[in-house]
């Protein structure tokens, strides 16, 4: 396990991503970044518990969290920076696996993959919604005690 | 009609209203069409309707169409979304027209003539270029999937090929799946003889690193996601578009595998 170059090469196909959807050019770098928290999260819940399930969860967590915070200092949309960063968590090759089981007549197998592939994706889609909703209640309370600082509460 | 109803009509002038209407719904197709997710289409138009007095404005997106009712007496208007891709710029861009309209910093008038630059300009990178940089993912992925480094070009050459057949033949015929099934299918053809020839070694994770750029992640993620927020039609509609695409790449390697 080399973390350096894991983290290099998630960097550039994070980025490379950036280019294939067209986000903006000067957000390329940072989606690349984006990508990497990702993976590297990811990688280090999936050497410490052995869960792809629980690590792609973590990993989406980390993904979305970097990218609220990446889109309120771009001031633009958070999709622009977490389409990028999921790619690599997504289960391409438990898909695949579940396909060409499939295709060999292992259909039992088959369905062990494809079921593993469906509980990622729904891990992942997890993962999103609550760095989601965590980041816009901590966002509220944040604003409503700037709020109060400055005497602008509507009361 | 209701008294609040009134209010609106006499606030917001016959020719002003229609212009705006034709504003909301242009943002509203520019962004399905780009790739934003339905919840931001519909913050972003009401958002919008709210800064023109259209106070009770209702809208609902799908990712085939969006209806938009400025209020309970006017006539609701409709716009059909026929082609979606992925394209954040666009997506950005009309995102910063919105809040500076809202923010009051352009009349409707400007807004309008902005979002129809938006819609006609081609912000994409040369495809060359998206060549480039789907080679370039494919191999990084061959790598982080346990590839070996002596194997490295073949994902960068196969996944370059594969994308740019999907690409071409979607710029052709617009059916998706075909075009998606092609692609899956030579990189499969390729993969197969670049290891039977006795270049590459492991067939499984070149095929992987190679269909990379093809998979349809986003979609199912945003599919699950959209499930998740409530948004069933969209959820459904988007995860029936992931399952095609899946379904195809599936069929295009199987049909490789099976021989």
């Amino acid at each position: 396990m080399n973390w350096p170059l894991e983290a290099f090469l998630s960097f550039l196909a994070a980025g490379a991503f950036g280019v294939i959807f067209n986000t903006p050019r000067r957000t390329l770098v940072s989606c690349g970044l984006v990508g990497m928290s990702g993976w590297l999260i990811y990688r280090t819940f999936f050497l410490a518990f052995d869960d792809s399930v629980q690590a792609s969860f973590a990993g989406a967590f980390a993904v979305s969290i970097v990218a609220h915070l990446l889109a309120k200092k771009f001031r633009m949309p958070m999709i622009i920076f977490s389409i990028a960063g999921i790619i690599p968590l997504v289960p391409g090759s438990k898909a695949y696996n579940a396909m060409r089981n499939i295709v060999e007549n292992n259909y039992l197998e088959a369905i062990a993959f494809a079921s593993e592939a469906l509980m990622i994706s729904g891990a992942v889609a997890m993962g999103l919604v609550f760095a989601e909703v965590l980041m816009q209640l901590f966002f509220k309370r944040q604003a409503k005690r700037i709020q109060r600082k400055m005497g602008l509460t509507q009361e | 009609m209701t008294v609040r109803g009134e209010k609106h009509v006499t606030q917001v002038g016959e020719t002003r209203r229609e212009l705006a209407l034709d504003c909301f719904l242009l943002a509203g197709r520019i962004m399905m069409e780009s790739g934003a997710e339905t919840y931001r289409v519909e913050d972003t138009m009401i958002r919008m309707a709210v800064s023109q007095n259209m106070i009770n404005s209702h809208c609902f997106v799908t990712p085939t169409g969006i209806m938009f009712s400025p209020s309970e007496e006017l006539a609701t208007r409709f716009v059909r979304v026929n082609n979606r891709g992925t394209d954040l710029e666009r997506v950005a861009l009309v995102n910063s027209v919105s809040r500076k309209l809202v923010a009051g910093e352009y009349t409707l008038q400007q807004a309008y003539e902005e979002m129809m630059i938006i819609d006609q300009t081609n912000y994409r990178f040369n495809i060359w270029v998206q060549t480039l940089a789907a080679s370039t993912a494919s191999a990084c992925f061959f790598i982080l999937f346990g590839g070996s480094w002596f194997n490295l070009p073949f994902p960068f050459i196969i996944g370059g090929i594969g994308f740019i057949i999907v690409e071409t033949i979607l710029t052709e015929t617009r059916v998706k799946i075909f075009a998606e099934f092609i692609g899956a299918f030579v990189v499969g053809i390729l993969a197969s003889i670049a290891v039977y020839t006795g270049f590459a070694t492991n067939l499984d994770t070149l095929i992987i690193g190679s269909i990379m750029p093809l998979v349809p992640g986003l979609l199912i993620t945003n599919a699950v996601r959209e499930l998740m927020a409530g948004y069933f039609v969209s959820g459904l509609s988007k995860g029936a578009e992931a399952f095609l695409t899946a379904f195809a790449i599936g069929a295009g390697i199987a049909v490789v595998l099976s021989f």
